[in-house]
C-alpha cells in the first residue's frame, strides 16, 4: 500500500500539471471573485468563507478525472486489480494520494487567499480546520465518482454532474463551520457533523468505489 | 416458490403479457381519477379565505411532490432487487421510472413557484423543502445521465444501482444538512410549508383523488416504459444476431 501511495505521489509530482493545477485554479477563482462582485471589503468579508470553500471544492473536482483515468488507460489499473491488495485498499490509497496532492495544498493555501478576500481575523483558523476536516471527504467521494465514470470516453462532465450533488452535505457543514467561525459564533455542531461525514465516507464509501470499479473492470 | 410468487414477473415474457393485460385498467383509472379529482378540485371547492383561488394548485403540487420522492424510493427498491437477484425487469423498471421522477420534481418545483409568487411574493426562496427538491432534481439528472452514458446494459444497471444506493444516503444527509443550514441562516423562518396540517376536508377529498390519479398514472407509465425497454433490448439482440449471421 505504501509502495502504491509513493508511486501515485511520484507520478503526481513528476508528471507535471496535476499537482500545481488545483492550487492555481483555486488562486484564480479567488482572484476572480472580487472582479465579479466588486471590491467592497465589507462584502468580501461576508462571503470570504463561502468563496474559499467553493473554490477548494471546485479545485478538488478539477483533478478528479485524472484520479483513475490515467491508470485505466495504460492498463495499470487491471494489474492493480489482480494484485493481492484488495481493491477497497487500492481506492482508499488513491483517495489518500489525491488528498495529499490536491486537498492538503488547498488547506495550506487557504489562509493566504483569505487575505485577498479580507477574511475576518477569527476566520483564518476555522477555514483551515474546516477545510482540513472536509477535503478528505471530498477526495473520497470524488474517488467514487471517478470509479463510476472511469470506463467512459467523455466522462469528465458526467463526473461533475454525479459528484457535485454528493458534495452538498460536506459543503454545507464545512462552509457553515468557516462562516460561523469567521463571525465568532459557536461552531461545535457543524464541526461535529463535518467530522462525522468525513469519518463515515472514509469508512464506507471505498466499498462502493471498489464495487463499481470491479464492474467497470469486468 | 409458490405459483403466485411475485418473482414470476422477473421473466420478461411473463411481465409483458401480464402488464399488457392490466395496463388498460391503470390508464383508465388514472384518467378517471385525474379528471374527477382536478375538476372537483378546481371548480367545486370554495376559495380559501386567505389564499383565494391559488390554493387550488395543491391538486397538482402535493401529488407531484409525493411522487417525486416515492419514485426515488421505488428506484432504490428495484435497484436493490437488481443487485441481489439480478432480475433484468427490475433494473429496467428503475430506468423507466427515473425520467418520470424528473418530470414530477419539475412539476412540483414549477407549481410551487407559481403558488409562491402571489403568496410569498417570490418565485423562489431557499427554504429547506424547496432546496431539498432542487437537490433531488440534481440526483435524478445524474442518475439518468449515467444510464444514458453507458453502452453495456448490464454494466449500466450495476453502476446506476450503486449510484442509487449511495445517492439515497447522500440525499437524506443533504435533507438534514439543508434543514440545519437554513435554520443557521434565518432563525425562525416565517414561511411555513406544513400545508397538510391545515388542509380542510373540502380540499382533502379531491386531493386524495388526485393523488390516486397520479399513482395510477405513474404505474401505467412505468409498466408501459418498462415494456418498451424490454422490446428495445430484444430488437437490439435480434439485430446483433442477424449481423453475426450475415
Amino acid at each position: 500500500m505504501i509502495a502504491l501511495l509513493m508511486r501515485d505521489l511520484r507520478l503526481a509530482f513528476r508528471a507535471g500539471g496535476g499537482f500545481g493545477l488545483g492550487l492555481a485554479f483555486f488562486l484564480i477563482v479567488t482572484v476572480l471573485v472580487p472582479f465579479s462582485v466588486g471590491p467592497q471589503s465589507q462584502l468580501l468579508t461576508t462571503i470570504a468563507p463561502g468563496i474559499l470553500w467553493l473554490g477548494a471544492l471546485l479545485a478538488c473536482l478539477l483533478s478528479l478525472d485524472r484520479l483513475l483515468a490515467l491508470d485505466w488507460e495504460d492498463g495499470s489499473l487491471d494489474l492493480l486489480a489482480t494484485a493481492p491488495l484488495p481493491l477497497e485498499s487500492i481506492v482508499s490509497v488513491k483517495a489518500l494520494a489525491h488528498w495529499l496532492t490536491t486537498g492538503l495544498p488547498l488547506v495550506l493555501a487557504a489562509p493566504l487567499l483569505g487575505v485577498l478576500l479580507n477574511l475576518a481575523p477569527p476566520g483564518y483558523v476555522w477555514v483551515v480546520i474546516s477545510l482540513a476536516l472536509g477535503t478528505p471527504a471530498l477526495s473520497v467521494i470524488g474517488t467514487f465518482g471517478a470509479a463510476l465514470t472511469v470506463g467512459l470516453k467523455r466522462g469528465g462532465l458526467l463526473l461533475s454532474l454525479l459528484v457535485l450533488p454528493l458534495y452538498v452535505p460536506t459543503l454545507i457543514f464545512g462552509a457553515e463551520v468557516a462562516r460561523r467561525g469567521a463571525q465568532g459564533m459557536e461552531v461545535t455542531t457543524p464541526l461535529l457533523m463535518l467530522a462525522g461525514i468525513t469519518a463515515g465516507v472514509i469508512a464506507l464509501l471505498p466499498f462502493a468505489s471498489a464495487a463499481v470499479l470491479r464492474v467497470n473492470l469486468r | 416458490m409458490g405459483s403466485m410468487s411475485l418473482w414470476e414477473y422477473a421473466n420478461p415474457k411473463k411481465f409483458l403479457t401480464t402488464s399488457e393485460r392490466i395496463l388498460p385498467f391503470f390508464w383508465a383509472a388514472a384518467a378517471v381519477c385525474l379528471v374527477v379529482g382536478l375538476i372537483w378540485g378546481f371548480f367545486f371547492t370554495p376559495d380559501d379565505f386567505r389564499q383565494g383561488s391559488t390554493v387550488k394548485i395543491i391538486y397538482l403540487h402535493v401529488p407531484s411532490a409525493m411522487m417525486a420522492i416515492n419514485i426515488w424510493v421505488m428506484m432504490l427498491v428495484t435497484s436493490l432487487i437488481w443487485i441481489v437477484r439480478r432480475h433484468h425487469v427490475s433494473a429496467l423498471a428503475a430506468r423507466a421510472a427515473a425520467p418520470i421522477g424528473i418530470v414530477m420534481t419539475l412539476i412540483a418545483l414549477a407549481t410551487g413557484a407559481i403558488w409562491g409568487q402571489p403568496m410569498w411574493g417570490t418565485w423562489w426562496a431557499w427554504d429547506p423543502r424547496l432546496t431539498s427538491f432542487l437537490i433531488l432534481f440534481l440526483f435524478y439528472l445524474g442518475y439518468v445521465a449515467l444510464w444514458e452514458a453507458i453502452e453495456n446494459p448490464d454494466t449500466a444497471a450495476d453502476l446506476t444501482s450503486v449510484l442509487c444506493l449511495v445517492g439515497s444516503v447522500f440525499a437524506i444527509l443533504s435533507r438534514y444538512a439543508v434543514l440545519f443550514w437554513n435554520q443557521g441562516l434565518h432563525q425562525g423562518a416565517s414561511l411555513s410549508l406544513d400545508k397538510e396540517e391545515n388542509v380542510a376536508d373540502v380540499f382533502y377529498y379531491p386531493l386524495l383523488v388526485c393523488i390516486a390519479g397520479f399513482v395510477f398514472l405513474f404505474i401505467a407509465l412505468v409498466l408501459y416504459r418498462t415494456g418498451t425497454e424490454i422490446r428495445a433490448r430484444r430488437i437490439r439482440a435480434l439485430a446483433t444476431r442477424t449481423r453475426a449471421q450475415a
